[in-house]
Parts: C-alpha cells; sequence; structure tokens
C-alpha cells in the first residue's frame, strides 16, 4: 500500500498541451505512470503525447475513469481548474502551479469543504466514531508544490522520479528540492519511500501536514515519517500536537529557515515570520515537546533516519 | 507589497472611511506652508512615511502647534535615518513626510482584517486597547482581542460588524457608522487582495465620531496580475540589487554575511543559509535561482550576488532534478568565465548526471572547490572567509556529519 497514488492511479492532466504540462506529463508517462487523458479547453477530441485531450475535466473523467487530476494551469485560472476536478469527482487533485491568489484559496477551500468524500479515497481515520459523514472532501494537494510519488508506481508532479526508492518511509514537505535533497539521502542509505507528498509553500493549503500524517498514521507500508517544513504559519506545530496525540509511527522533522529575517518572504508566499510567529524556534521546540526528532543539519538526515529505522525500513543492503 | 500610510488613508477614503484631514505628503521643506494651509489650523502632525511600526519612539511622528514648529520638525524629518524596533537594526531613509490636521482623542482602538491561515478565511481582529502593539498585547491580554472570521466572498457580515461594535464598547449613536466602517475595511481587503488592512488606531472623537488615524495595508503579490492599480505601484520593499534579481526572475534578498549563496528551489535556499550558519559562518543572501535554472539564469545571479561588496565567498548548492548536473555545471562555467570571479567558489552538485557535471568542473581548469555535500560546501565555504584559525567560527558539532565521507557511511 501508499497514500494518495498507485499503480493504478489514472491521470488526467489539466493543462496537458501547454509548456510546462507537456513537458512533466511526458516525465510522468515515462516513470511509469498512467496518463489517461488530458485536459485543454478547446483542443477536445485531439490526441496529445498520445493520450486524449477533453474539453472539461466531466467528459475526461466520463471517458476515461480518470481519478487524479494534475493541475498545471497558469495562476489566474488554476483555483477554476481545482474546483472543475472536484466537481468532475476525482479523488485526488495535484495542484502544481505557483502564484494562485491567497483569497482564491480560501474561497477554492470554503467551496470544497462540504462535499462528500469518495470512500474509497478516504483512508483517514476522520469519520471515525459515529455516523458523521468524513469532514474533509476530495483531497487536494498544493498548490505550488512538486507534487506526489509513490516510487515504482505512480508519479504525479514535476519531481526527478529516479532519486526515488520503493519503501518504508514517508516524506511530507513544503518545499521543492528540498524535499529532493531528503530523498536523495534516503535513497543514499537504502531508505526506500513509501510516498512523497509536497503539500507546497502556500500559506493556504490544500493539504497540510496533518492531513497528510494522518494518511501515512493508517498506511500499514509506511513505518517511519520524514517531515520537511519552514518558516511561516503553524502548520508544524498543528502537526506536533496531532503526533504527540494520535502517531505511533517514529517522525523526523527538518524546520528550514533558522537563519531568516523577519518580515521576509523567503521564496514560497508562506515562508514568513509575521508578528513573531512562524519562527524556527517555535517549530522546532514544538517538534520536540511531542517526542519528534529534529534533525538541524539538513546533510544529516538519511543518516538519522538510518540510525534510529534502518533495520526495520532498510532494504537488505 | 506593502503600501505607505497616505497611500492607505487615501484608499481608505474612497471607501468613505473617515481619515484625518490632510495637507498631503512633502519631500522638501519648501511644499511644507502649502501643505499646512491644505491641512487647515493648527496643530498639526507630521508623520514619517517608512514600511516599519514604532515611528512615534523613534521620532518619526511629531506634534506641531506652529508652523515655526512645523518648519523645524519638517527640517529635521525629511531625510532624516530612522531606526525602529521593526527595522531590525537597519536605518531606514524618511523620503516622504505626511501632514495632517491633529485629531482629538477620547478612546484609540485596534482594528484590522488580516488572512487566517489557519483558518483558511479572512479575520476581524480587533481590541477596544487600542494604540499598542497588538503582538504584545496577544502575549500579555489575549483575552482582550476579538476575532470574526469573515467570509472570503462576502465580507463582514452587518450582525458581525454590529456585535464587534458593543463588544468594542462604540457609543450607540455611531453604531451605524461603525458597520459602514467595518463593512469599507472588510471591502477594502478583499477587493485589494489584501494580506492585511490594518487601523491602529481607530479614535473615537470627543464628539464620538470614529476617525481612522493611521493605516496599514499589505497585498498579496500573488493577485498582482488582477490588481493593475497596485502593480504600478513602486515597491518600496526591495533594495536596488533585489529589484534588479525580480527582474530577471530570480528570487534575492540581501543579508549581513559575507557567504553568498546561489541555490535552486526557495526551501533548499533557506536551508543552504542556515547550514552556512551552523558552520560558524554568515550567509550573504537568499537566492534562488528557480527550479529549473538554467545558464543564463546562472549567470544573472553571479553578477547579482557579486555586486554585494561584502561577498567573499561563493557557495552554489544545485540540486539538478528535471535539470541536470551536467547542464548546469556548464552554466557555472560559462558564468565564472563571464563574471571574473575573484573570490573563492564552492560548488556542490547533487542529482541527475552528478558525475558528468562533477567532471567537467575539474576539467575546466578553473580555481574551484568541489563539495561532495552540503554540510561539505558550507564547511569549505566558511573555511574560504576564515583563512587563519581553521574551523575558528565554527559554532559546535551538532550531530551532523563533519565529512562528506562521515556523511555517505
Amino acid at each position: 500500500m501508499s497514500i494518495l497514488l498507485n499503480k493504478d492511479s489514472r491521470i488526467v492532466v489539466h493543462g496537458l498541451t501547454g509548456d510546462a504540462g507537456t513537458f512533466h506529463a511526458k516525465q510522468c508517462i515515462e516513470y511509469g505512470s498512467k496518463v489517461v487523458a488530458g485536459l485543454t479547453p478547446g483542443k477536445g477530441g485531439t490526441q496529445h503525447l498520445g493520450v486524449p485531450v477533453f474539453n472539461t475535466a466531466e467528459d475526461a473523467v466520463r471517458a476515461t475513469g480518470a481519478d487524479v487530476s494534475l493541475i498545471f494551469v497558469p495562476p489566474p485560472f488554476a483555483a477554476d481548474s481545482i474546483l472543475e476536478a472536484a466537481a468532475a469527482g476525482v479523488k485526488v487533485v495535484v495542484c502544481i502551479t505557483e502564484g494562485i491568489p491567497v483569497l482564491d484559496m480560501a474561497r477554492v477551500k470554503k467551496a470544497l469543504a462540504g462535499r462528500p468524500v469518495p470512500p474509497a479515497a478516504h483512508a483517514s481515520p476522520d469519520g471515525a466514531g459515529g455516523t458523521r459523514p468524513p469532514a474533509s472532501t476530495v483531497r487536494l494537494v498544493g498548490p505550488n508544490c512538486p507534487g506526489v510519488i509513490t516510487p515504482g508506481q505512480c508519479k504525479a508532479g514535476i519531481m526527478p522520479g529516479y532519486i526515488h526508492q520503493p519503501g518504508h518511509v514517508g516524506v511530507v514537505s513544503r518545499s521543492g528540492t528540498l524535499t529532493y535533497e531528503a530523498v536523495w539521502q534516503l535513497t543514499g542509505q537504502g531508505l526506500g519511500q513509501s510516498t512523497v507528498v509536497g503539500i507546497g509553500g502556500d500559506p493556504i493549503a490544500g493539504s497540510n501536514f496533518t492531513d497528510i500524517l494522518k494518511l501515512f498514521q493508517a498506511d500499514p507500508e509506511t513505518k517511519a515519517v520524514v517531515l520537511i517544513g519552514e518558516i511561516g504559519g503553524t502548520a508544524e506545530e498543528e502537526a506536533a500536537a496531532y503526533i504527540k496525540a494520535e502517531m505511533d509511527k517514529p517522525v523526523f522533522a527538518f524546520i528550514a529557515g533558522r537563519t531568516a529575517p523577519p518580515g521576509r518572504r523567503m521564496g514560497h508566499a508562506g515562508a514568513i515570520i509575521e508578528g513573531g510567529s512562524g519562527t524556527h524556534a517555535s517549530k522546532a521546540s514544538a517538534l520536540k515537546r511531542a517526542g519528534i526528532t529534529v534533525v538541524d543539519n539538513l546533510s544529516a538526515i538519511g543518516e538519522t533516519v538510518f540510525k534510529t529505522m534502518g533495520q526495520a525500513c532498510a532494504k537488505a543492503r | 507589497m506593502k503600501l505607505l500610510e497616505y497611500e492607505a488613508k487615501e484608499i481608505f477614503a474612497t471607501y468613505g472611511i473617515p481619515v484625518p484631514q490632510s495637507g498631503g505628503v512633502i519631500t522638501d521643506v519648501r511644499q511644507l506652508p502649502e501643505a499646512l494651509k491644505k491641512a487647515g489650523g493648527g496643530p498639526w502632525v507630521l508623520k514619517a512615511q517608512v514600511l516599519a511600526g514604532g515611528r512615534g519612539k523613534a521620532g518619526g511622528v511629531k506634534i506641531a502647534k506652529t508652523p515655526a514648529e512645523a518648519e523645524a520638525v519638517a527640517k529635521a524629518m525629511v531625510g532624516m535615518k530612522m531606526v525602529t524596533h521593526q527595522t531590525h537594526g537597519k536605518a531606514l531613509v524618511v523620503g516622504e513626510v505626511l501632514v495632517n490636521k491633529c485629531s482629538d482623542i477620547k478612546r484609540e482602538i485596534y482594528i484590522a482584517v488580516a488572512m487566517d491561515r489557519k483558518g483558511e478565511r479572512p479575520v476581524v481582529i480587533a481590541s477596544a486597547e487600542g494604540g499598542v502593539a497588538i503582538e504584545e498585547l496577544a502575549q500579555s491580554k489575549p483575552e482582550a482581542i476579538l476575532k470574526v472570521p469573515l467570509d472570503a466572498v462576502r465580507g463582514i457580515e452587518p450582525y458581525q460588524a454590529r456585535g464587534l461594535a458593543f463588544k468594542l464598547g462604540i457609543p450607540a449613536k455611531e453604531l451605524g457608522s461603525f458597520v459602514r466602517f467595518a463593512t469599507a475595511l472588510a471591502r477594502i481587503f478583499i477587493d485589494l487582495d489584501a494580506s492585511l488592512v490594518e487601523v491602529n488606531p481607530l479614535i473615537v472623537t470627543p464628539e464620538d465620531k470614529l476617525v481612522a488615524l493611521d493605516g496599514k495595508i499589505v497585498t498579496d503579490d500573488n493577485a498582482l496580475f488582477r490588481q493593475k492599480s497596485l502593480a504600478e505601484r513602486p515597491d518600496r520593499e526591495s533594495t536596488d540589487l533585489e529589484l534588479k534579481a525580480k527582474k530577471v526572475g530570480i528570487n534575492y534578498i540581501g543579508l549581513d554575511g559575507d557567504i553568498g549563496c546561489m541555490v535552486n528551489g526557495a526551501g533548499l535556499a533557506m536551508a543552504t543559509m542556515d547550514t552556512v550558519a551552523l558552520a560558524g559562518g554568515m550567509p550573504a543572501n537568499f537566492l534562488d535561482v528557480g527550479g529549473g535554472a538554467t545558464a543564463d539564469q546562472v549567470t544573472a545571479a553571479f553578477k547579482i550576488i557579486l555586486a554585494d561588496p561584502k561577498v567573499r565567498a561563493v557557495l552554489v548548492n544545485i540540486f539538478g532534478g528535471i535539470m541536470k548536473c551536467d547542464v548546469i555545471a556548464q552554466g557555472v562555467l560559462e558564468a565564472v568565465k563571464k563574471v571574473e570571479l575573484k573570490v573563492p567558489l564552492i560548488v556542490r552538485l547533487e542529482g541527475t548526471n552528478v558525475e558528468q557535471g562533477r567532471d567537467l568542473l575539474k576539467k575546466s581548469g578553473l580555481k574551484l572547490t568541489s563539495a561532495v555535500s552540503l554540510w561539505d560546501a558550507a564547511q569549505k565555504a566558511v573555511s574560504a572567509v576564515t583563512p587563519s584559525a581553521q574551523g575558528g567560527r565554527r559554532r559546535s558539532g551538532d550531530g551532523g556529519p563533519r565529512s562528506a565521507e562521515e556523511a555517505k557511511q
């Protein structure tokens, strides 16, 4: 098992015929992902990269049974694409687009909040303990993220596939290349990954750390989790509270931005220390208090996980 | 994007929010008499227009009872260098001074609309105890802070505004004007794609009138494509070098140290700064050349880093994913030739085609130091700027691998 994606996942790429869509969809196909449809309004009925292109997500889902949307649509139209994907009934929406206005995401999150979740996509224990319907809906990952990969099975994103290796460490991160760095170290130590999820660097994200940690906790294949956070917001502090209360799997964390000056946006829209909150110190101490191993030296992530988890997680070396 | 007080107040006025009678901004003392006349009879208040709070304590807000007093204040204020608790030790030069008619104050209220990241919607934050730093109040007296969640499309509902008015102790006969005020504030937040619209203080005058005495607006850069009027305004936050970088699609923020950093990806760029610090050094900048860095981008990034005279070594840390390491190595070599590098260069490449990339660097004959891990690179960069005491500036090993060999074990 894995989370979010597996070998049977069927991807529809929104913006398939654009430059970014074409380039990255091709890489996903080469990795072995089942890209079954493309979506470009006005180009329905054509083929691109050997994949049928549709005018609407509804058409694409109906014709191909796509259950994952991968979005490469430019920022002004991306929020609408997310809503279109959700309305068409896919289970997982991965939005790569960087630069979506925060208010658009606030509106998207509110619109998604009332939808019933397809039972199969709902692996989290959210709805347990009564007849209350699950609180969450279609699972949105991103925007402004590298995507999701279940190594050896399916890649829906822009990450280099070959640095990954199938295994038992779950990775969840707010960053892109920083995630590749951590994954590369894990792979170098012989520690494969169950699924690697980039939740993105925006102030309002489709999924936060806690959402993904719940899925990892419920996934029998995942034996440990690496969490890569950064300054800004309180998602790491909330994750710490969840881990302490609900998780029995070991979690290793790295938080970027210890030396970042306050008040400056460090690349990602969400990576900013505002009014004294969102600091590295606050996040690291919350995680440590929750019993999580916080790695201070980025270069030591793989080694640290190996020292603790080597026997349980590593393949024969 | 952050707007100055007078820009915020101009926007307030167009939304019908009462602001003090204004004489406009002056950039030269000679403009003062006209501004005083426009602001009406004295006394006046002169306010330094800089993007930082804490101006009052730093001498950036002064009251003048007579035109002569005003002239003395303006002379000192225009062009003055100001350091407040929010400028992090850096001095801001006061280019513009706002001239307002003084208002009599009976009460001060804090009110703002902000983006609540956790709640994923806008929120009104208010307190009957205005005029103070809200962060401090949140620490010392959290119960004094009121929060009202808003809909991201509709803004504030009248019942929410009324509820707030009663909790803030707004005089009953001003209920209507408070509701109009709060509605306008939420409207500005939504219309401008703001992340913060703050009035601190909103005052109640002795005549029980509400007036926005100060104003702060921060907007979402991601929304500039649909905020044409904002996009046209000057970027006052960035330094010249930062603006230059922005133009070529590079994300650069100048810092105080001497090790220039070039990295692909924002998270990795931050982590690289952290690693340099962990090794005992000081990063000179944050620089993200972008996820798919090209040779041209790398050249442009070198130029920007080296334009900072503090830089005494450059550390390149690229994780080649989609963009292969040999391509990046080629870019680094071309760039180094073009910019005539005179400081030590430490290059750490990892990822796709890393062997070919390292090989290219080795065979180039250029004077550069290759590193195999980020930790290795950071240590080499630190020792490059501290030739005498080997690793003398290192704080302490904190469990990190001490060498690349160890890291590979």
